[in-house]
């Protein structure tokens, strides 16, 4: 188990066209994602988001509800039209009363690729080894959007845990 | 991660957990607790003698952070003649362990509201 990258894959029934403007239109991204953000995407800008509850499910609207107004930095890497859509943020970074400027970011890419069926989209999340020890750790104390970075630990932890005990 | 393949519909559960694991997490929210696991992960049951040895930390703060993890389930003491020994509890380790696949989780929740938000 890799405790520096998530990765998922997803199966969307709906042109390519559309999957795209969902993700690289900073608007259309933000309503399912649950941000708003400060201007459009393009590659190498440094923008801001402000968390603002999701209008698609009521669940995680009411989940994230405590943390709207919250504001992230994001900085778009690439942009290669109906392929390809990376950025890097801080993940976790929900603590307005603490500068995660200059600390190591993770990089969340989307790659689209069309099949017969429709759309499969790869997302992957990586280094969260570059994260901090003290961040991560700290993480664990302030809230529940720090489990981004909480389960890596827990998982470098486990990975350990496994290897000192061969069963 | 053989859990994230199955798809998460709304967030209900995942939140239901959180509360019940919240102890867990807040006990491992500190560094010397963090080390403490991480010694008793590598070398097995131990005394808090061997614990504290070659630390700053002395064997009453250890022995506190020991009784914080306790009360979180994480680890469990007993008694050896005039020493305590500790060691880590497996059933808090498992619980722990679900949440590996929380971030996993939550991007399973937003991809799946891209899904609807592209095929509606």
């Amino acid at each position: 188990m890799s405790t520096d990258r998530i990765e998922k894959q997803v199966l969307l029934k709906a042109p390519l066209e559309r999957v795209w403007r969902a993700l690289s239109d900073s608007t259309e991204f933000g309503t399912w994602f649950g941000m708003r953000f400060d201007g459009p995407f393009k590659p190498g800008a440094v923008m801001r988001g402000v968390i603002v509850p999701t209008k698609m499910n009521l669940d995680v609207a009411n989940a994230q509800k405590k943390y709207e107004g919250i504001s992230f930095q994001i900085t778009i890497e690439q942009i290669e039209p109906e392929r390809l859509f990376s950025f890097r943020w801080h993940p976790g970074a929900v603590d307005p009363t603490v500068d995660y400027s200059l600390e190591p970011t993770t990089l969340v890419v989307f790659a689209l690729e069309q099949v017969p069926d429709g759309v499969l989209l790869t997302l992957t999340e990586s280094g969260f080894d570059g994260i901090p020890l003290e961040r991560r750790a700290k993480a664990f104390a302030s809230n529940e959007q720090g489990w981004t970075v909480q389960m890596t630990l827990i998982e470098a932890y486990l990975v350990r845990n496994k290897q000192a005990q061969p069963r | 991660m053989s859990e994230t393949s199955r798809p998460s519909r709304g967030n209900s559960r995942p939140l239901a957990d959180a509360r019940h694991s919240a102890p867990i997490f807040a006990a491992l929210g500190d560094e010397t607790r963090l080390r403490l696991v991480f010694r008793l992960c590598d070398g097995g049951p131990m005394s808090i003698a061997r614990l504290a040895a070659g630390s700053k930390i002395t064997r009453q703060a250890i022995t506190k952070h020991l009784r914080v993890m306790e009360e979180a389930g994480l680890v469990r003491g007993s008694r050896h003649g005039r020493e305590s020994v500790w060691q880590l509890k497996q059933g808090g380790l498992e619980e722990a362990r679900r949440y590996l696949d929380l971030i996993s989780k939550q991007w399973d929740n937003a991809l799946g509201r891209l899904r609807k938000f592209v095929e509606d």
